[in-house]
């Protein structure tokens, strides 16, 4: 339905993944592991007390750019509610046949485990169904939920959010 | 028929108590001491005056007090600015013409 | 109106905050903190100013509300003010800086005279206006408008909206828009790159939500009030280009295309004003102490420059503890808060959106100015 613009707004998705500290093939088939998207030098950094490892610094003054040592990162899921600018993921590829995306989820009404919702890319486009495996509505996560979807196995790097047909 | 937000993900709104109010010669509810153009726009009325000069269809563009582009008549008075203005019981609204005049 | 008319004020204060925003009631806070006798003047009920429609969680530094949702931080300093005595006269306008330094205000219809020896100014920014076919037709908000009705009084403010410009409010009202229920067809920003941060950019984009970069709105539709907008890609000399128009179905149109510093009662005051464009244009001269070129009054927030919400709260602190001191003398307890937000100021300052500020903020001193902006 939505016309695509002749000039869109591309995300740089190269120096985001370029940013994170690349995850070794041995440390994804570990566990879970997190992903963080902030890409920019904005002066934030909630993440780094989020973090009950010590795996997520910020190295110098406030508006540099988190690191992650993915040694410490166990994936626990608790950093994704507390950035500000929902850009924190956790994905698992331990599964043998798919994988798990964690995300921050502040829409009502709240996803509810079982159930199947679209899975959309960074871009917004529909890229598979999304199986509702988890949803966490902690009150010490201030009204943002993290919300567990199963994806194929090879979109885990992809899928960032989850739509629901009306 | 009243367009307002039931449940929201973060916020909770506190309104005041409901009351009736006459927008040209009909009545509308709308709860006391929210402005004016908030119950309006919620009863799905957006034309609230018609420009000076063309008879222009005029809303509200800044809802903070500071364009002007919402004055109305109320109890007849002209110039009111009702985003700002809060809703009382009994209130009589109407759209004002260019400059307005005092009634 | 002469000036002996208000030899006898109604009202006598110390320092004295127009405007009870994020920048305004963090002053009167610090100023009430080191012990002066405080009046903050607010046009609107309740105090909080932009911060009172965000729903979202704020950046910035642990000592100021990083990672707390901006209605809840208004929250915080509104119970702050209260706690420590702060006074405030909400519903009032101030409508005019007058001889004696003496400010006029209606409030209930009825005027009154308020007189300070400081006046802190944290009056913030009205939305930039945009020219387009039928722009004066109902339906076309300005951003903030829309957050209001429906943040502030929970009105859903239409069905489907299109927003023009991609700074950080063009970015943050669509997400609030989809957080309350209602369709965003699309973000349209002239220049070749958005303009807010990136994670604010991929919440929306993420969502579906397009935005078209070198796009504009040429024409707006409806009898009464918005039913479509046309939108056109715009060519490098930001002419439209023939052939790329578009209609997008919509109710609403949200002017999001940047702030205006509401500096007219300082015009009125004699405040020396400098025409600066990085600090959002017409803006009170200021020094780093935010006194302006009157020495009873000081500034800060948007009315300093079109800022963050996070960088007027210092601002505000700064002001705050620096007009007290101006009062009292030198005080080290003044002087430390001052420092200590000036420090966090600088910090923030070094990241590469904030270079337009810094750069901005120097064209106060000529002299210590660059040639021209590489």
């Amino acid at each position: 339905m939505q016309e695509r613009a002749t000039v869109d707004y591309p995300l740089f998705l190269d120096s985001i993944l370029a940013m994170n500290t690349p995850v070794s093939a041995e440390r994804r088939k570990k566990g879970p592991y997190v992903v963080i998207e902030c890409p920019e030098k904005i002066p934030c950094d909630p993440c780094v007390d989020a973090c009950p490892n010590d795996a997520i610094t910020i190295p110098g003054s406030i508006i540099e750019l988190p690191e992650v040592d993915y040694e410490k990162c166990t994936g626990c899921l608790v950093c994704i509610p507390r950035c500000p600018g929902l850009a924190i993921f956790v994905i698992d590829e331990t599964p043998e046949d798919h994988s798990i995306v964690y995300i921050p989820y502040e829409f009502l009404p709240r996803p509810k485990r079982g159930e199947t919702a679209m899975g959309l890319d960074r871009e917004g486009k529909e890229r598979c169904e999304a199986k509702i495996i988890k949803v966490i509505d902690a009150k010490k996560f201030d009204r943002c939920a993290i919300v567990g979807i199963s994806v194929p196995k090879e979109l885990g790097q992809e899928i960032r959010a989850i739509r629901f047909r009306q | 028929m009243y367009d307002y937000i039931t449940r929201h993900p973060i916020l909770e709104f506190k309104r005041g108590k409901k009351v009736k109010f006459h927008f040209e010669d009909t009545e509308l509810e709308g709860y006391e001491n929210q402005p004016i153009a908030a119950a309006l726009h919620a009863a799905g009325i957006k034309v609230l005056s018609f420009s000076d000069k063309y008879n222009r269809p005029r809303g509200f563009f800044c809802a903070v007090g500071k364009c002007s582009s919402c004055l109305m008549e109320v109890n007849g008075r002209p110039n009111v600015m009702v985003c700002m203005e809060p809703l009382r019981a009994g209130m009589r609204v109407k759209r004002q013409k260019g400059r307005g005049k005092s009634r | 109106m002469t000036g002996s008319r208000y030899e006898m004020p109604d009202k006598k204060s110390e320092i004295c905050v127009i405007g009870g925003g994020p920048a305004g009631l963090e002053a009167a806070i610090a100023a009430k903190e080191l012990g002066a006798q405080v009046l903050i003047i607010d046009d609107n009920p309740i105090l909080g100013g932009q911060l009172i429609k965000q729903t979202h969680k704020f950046f910035g530094s642990k000592a100021h509300y990083c990672g707390v949702r901006g209605v809840d931080i208004g929250t915080v300093l509104n119970e702050k003010a209260a706690a420590l005595g702060v006074e405030v006269v909400n519903n009032a306008t101030v409508v005019g800086y007058y001889d004696n330094d003496t400010l006029g205000i209606l409030r209930d219809d009825t005027f009154s005279a308020v007189r300070a020896e400081r006046y802190i100014f944290a009056t913030g920014a009205s939305e930039n206006m945009l020219a387009f076919d039928n722009a004066d037709l109902p339906g076309v908000y300005g951003a903030g408008a829309v957050q209001t009705m429906m943040n502030v009084y929970g009105v859903v403010p239409g069905r489907r909206a299109l927003v023009v410009g991609s700074g950080n409010i063009g970015l943050i009202v669509p997400y609030q828009l989809l957080q309350a229920g209602v369709e965003v067809a699309a973000i349209v920003e002239i220049m070749n790159k958005v303009g807010g941060y990136y994670v604010h950019a991929a919440k929306i984009k993420r969502a579906g939500v397009p935005i078209y970069l070198k796009h504009t709105v040429t024409e707006v539709q409806g009898k009464e009030s918005v039913e479509a907008a046309v939108i056109s890609q715009v060519g490098d000399d930001y002419t439209c280009l023939m052939g790329t128009e578009k209609t997008i179905e919509c109710d609403m149109i949200l002017i999001a295309i940047g702030l205006s510093p509401l500096c007219d009662l300082l015009h009125q005051a004699g405040c020396r004003i400098d025409y600066i464009p990085e600090l959002g244009g017409h803006v009170p001269y200021h020094d780093k102490n935010m006194r302006t070129s009157r020495s009873n009054i000081f500034v800060c927030g948007d009315l300093a420059c079109i800022e963050e919400a996070s960088t007027a709260m210092l601002e505000g602190r700064i002001a705050g503890a620096r007009a007290y001191e101006s009062l009292h003398g030198r005080k080290s307890r003044a002087a430390e808060i001052a420092r200590q937000a000036q420090k966090e100021l600088d910090i923030i300052r070094t990241s590469p959106f904030e270079e337009r500020i810094v750069y901005g903020k120097k064209k106060f001193f000529p002299g210590q100015v660059p040639e021209a902006k590489s």
